[in-house]
């Protein structure tokens, strides 16, 4: 029996057991709508209020859930309000599959009513992207999209299908994608590489392990504990990679980059092999990359082959899935223990913690500090709950205070840095795990940019527990403007409107607090909430984020104030 | 140091993939010198030559990210050495010019052949390397070039496998 390929896009989509949607109709896009009208019992759509919203949730869906966020969008603008999402996407390697509509395939290229080249504008940002212009190819675009999108190195997809496609009449027929022959995902693993990173590794004394988010994404977090606690090396993380090790293990060292711990940047130009796994040497955490771990060995694993050698030269790349890798390589390298390697971790650690740490969390000043809210948070919440920040200084502080402890519990924008993500990607983040704590830790700025989803947490019930950091300032370009531009604040100090009465608008219980002493109970309000709530928290104004490595420094430059 | 890399890439016959390759170069600031696409020996897969000015570290990168796209099978980059390389070039002069000048053993000692005699123009062809083209062009235009056109390299390199080796590789 023939459907149309609209219905064609809802039972691919089935097969791909796809429960939940992101997204916004429009004209281009109705057929689709119309055929997911029938299907409203087993796929759940949530209506965002932007098509920035749709991807920034369909990212924080992927990233908590590990399945392929899913969003639709209509022609024209609505997709191109995607492209911040595909572009983020596309940096931090979340796979999603967005589904736009186009004009009739006789109107490509005559500048139809909300014609674009989607394909075009996209195409940068995409891992993978094509034009549907015939029913009885959607299917088989569907099938590829999902399998690209989820495999290697994951990644946004996008999938353009004009409005004569979707009302086309075909026979459906699904077949899962496995293999494309000019797509290789898989690396074979080179056993000759992994032994010789097992050499260094079993002759190093100063070994040094950075992991990222490939751990999550290979999920090789058990392979990871097993391989540092087998060799006794101390491990680092970078932003994505947060709680991919666990915060309160006794070989976890700490947070690399710009705003990370103390010892694992300084020591990262003392160690003598350095493991580097499922990461990509952002200069966020490298700093100055001439001065960057000069005196050690690499080891590089990743799955993406353009990473090695792209930033630092590796003395061993190992092209490889990081858990195939990890259980390979365990196998190879002997039980040991480096008491003084870790122990130099823990001196410098004790020094940011007099220094910097315990001023943060127990501040001395009236007003509240950000990281004194994030502290006491992680507490409440014992390291568990999901956290999802947006960009800037409470991005930064969160990541520095918050012990995650969880799996898959981190999502942030990190290489994109998308102010706005905050919010939607909280959304994604709970309709992917309803039966955990959500908290969106967003600072003013931020929280303006996709503060119209709001409306998305009205209508679609999304219990998410949203904790503005207010300090009256776009504070990270702030602190810049104080340390690097003569304190010329331009345009940074932001005046904004009442969070909570905008919050009780959309029906968002919501509570503002400026003292100390109303924190605890604030938290515990927020947290134990029935539904939505919104707190916003005043802080302090004018803080800063330390320690830093200022832009032209190395890592072991790195300043504690 | 700058040289001059000759980049083979194999992909599959599908609607935007030179695009792909190209925002590659762009994004990097990165000009192709030559460019050039056609159908290889194996029927579906598109061949490209692209000729690149630039250092070993960055060849290497550009040529890791064109092999990431989906939908490229192979890239491979050489030196000018490694590989045996032409071009064509057409030269449109006036028949008149031709007829009355010494066009004609002009022509004869560059080995190059006349595709065309109009009553108004003569089309000269010539394959050869850049510099031999242009040593043409010159010599031609004391007469007057009216219209002189380069096809950009293609380029066969000296030690590869066979495509149909590799394609059988990834297949497997």
């Amino acid at each position: 029996m023939k459907i149309r390929g609209a219905e064609a896009v809802m039972q691919s989509l089935v097969q791909e057991k796809v429960e939940t949607i992101f997204g916004y109709p429009g004209g281009a896009i109705m057929p689709i709508y119309d055929a997911l009208y029938d299907f409203r019992d087993s796929v759940n759509h949530v209506l965002v209020r932007h098509e920035q919203g749709a991807i920034h949730a369909a990212q924080g869906f992927a990233r908590t859930s590990g399945k392929v966020g899913v969003c639709f969008a209509t022609s024209g603008p609505g997709a191109t309000n995607l492209i911040t999402g595909l572009a983020d996407a596309m940096i931090d390697s979340t796979p999603v599959v967005c589904i736009t509509g186009q004009v009739a395939s006789h109107l490509l290229g005559t500048d139809a009513f909300q014609e674009t080249d989607v394909i075009g504008i996209s195409m940068p940002v995409t891992k993978w992207n094509i034009q549907v212009t015939r029913a009885e190819d959607i299917s088989g675009a569907i099938a590829r999209a999902f399998y690209i999108a989820r495999s290697g190195r994951p990644g946004p997809v996008l999938v353009d299908i004009t409005k004569d496609a979707q009302f086309g009449m075909v026979d459906f027929s699904y077949e899962p994608c496995t293999k494309i022959r000019s797509y290789q995902p898989t690396p074979v693993l080179d056993e000759q590489s992994l032994q010789e990173a097992a050499v260094l590794i079993n002759q190093a004394k100063k070994p040094y392990i950075l992991v990222g988010q490939g751990i999550f994404l290979s999920n090789a977090e058990k392979e990871i504990l097993d391989f540092a606690e087998k060799t006794g090396i101390p491990v680092a993380s970078t932003l994505l990679g947060l709680g991919s090790f666990p915060s309160d293990h006794p070989l976890y060292v700490g947070y690399l980059g710009m705003h990370g711990n103390y010892a694992p940047n300084v020591l990262t130009n003392e160690c003598d092999v350095l493991i580097a796994i499922g990461m990509r040497f952002d200069d966020r955490v490298t700093g100055d990359v001439s001065r960057y771990a000069k005196q050690a060995k690499v080891i590089h694993i990743d799955i993406d082959k353009a990473e090695l050698n792209k930033i630092i030269k590796a003395e061993v790349a190992i092209h490889a899935d990081a858990k195939d890798a990890l259980l390979k390589l365990s196998a190879l390298v002997n039980q040991n223990e480096h008491p003084q390697w870790l122990q130099q971790f823990r001196d410098l650690e004790a020094v940011e913690k007099s220094e910097v740490v315990d001023e943060a969390v127990h501040p001395s000043s009236d007003q509240l500090k950000m990281a004194e809210v994030v502290n006491l948070l992680s507490e409440k919440t014992d390291g568990k709950a999901i956290i999802v920040t947006d960009v800037g200084q409470h991005q930064m502080i969160s990541s520095r205070y918050y012990k995650y402890r969880g799996h898959r519990n981190n999502v942030t924008s990190g290489g994109l840095g998308t102010m706005g993500f905050g919010l939607p990607a909280a959304i994604g983040a709970k309709l992917g795990n309803p039966e955990q704590t959500v908290v969106a830790i967003i600072g003013d700025g931020g929280f303006q940019m996709t503060i119209q989803e709001l409306g998305t947490i009205l209508q679609s019930k999304v219990d998410i527990k949203i904790l503005i950091l207010n300090n009256n300032f776009l504070g990270m370009v702030r602190q810049w403007q104080q340390l690097f531009f003569d304190r010329r604040y331009s345009f940074t100090e932001i005046v904004n409107p009442n969070f909570t009465a905008i919050a009780k608008g959309y029906s968002i219980d919501a509570l503002k607090i400026e003292e100390r002493n109303q924190l605890d109970d604030a938290l515990t309000t927020m947290l134990n909430s029935k539904g939505a709530f919104l707190l916003e928290v005043v802080v302090e104004q004018e803080e800063n984020v330390f320690p830093m490595v200022e832009t032209g420094a190395s890592v072991s430059e790195i300043r504690l104030n | 140091m700058e040289t001059v890399y000759n980049i083979s890439v194999f992909t599959e016959n599908s609607i935007g993939i030179l695009n792909r390759i190209t925002i590659i170069f762009t994004r990097r600031h990165l000009n192709i010198e030559s460019i050039t696409a056609s159908e290889s020996e194996v029927k579906g897969v598109y061949r490209y030559t692209i000729v690149l000015k630039t250092d070993l570290d960055q060849v290497k990168k550009v040529v890791t990210q064109i092999e990431k796209q989906v939908e490229v099978l192979k890239a491979f980059f050489h030196s000018d050495d490694q590989v045996v390389h032409q071009e064509i070039a057409l030269y449109k002069i006036a028949t008149e010019s031709f007829v009355n000048g010494s066009t004609e053993k002009i022509v004869r000692e560059h080995h190059a052949r006349i595709l065309t005699v109009d009553k108004e123009f003569t089309i000269i062809e010539k394959t050869g390397q850049p510099e031999e083209l242009q040593e043409l062009f010159n010599e031609l235009d004391t007469y007057g070039v009216l219209e002189f056109v380069r096809s950009g390299r293609v380029a066969i390199s000296k030690p590869m496998k066979t495509l149909e080796t590799y394609l059988k590789e990834l297949e497997a």
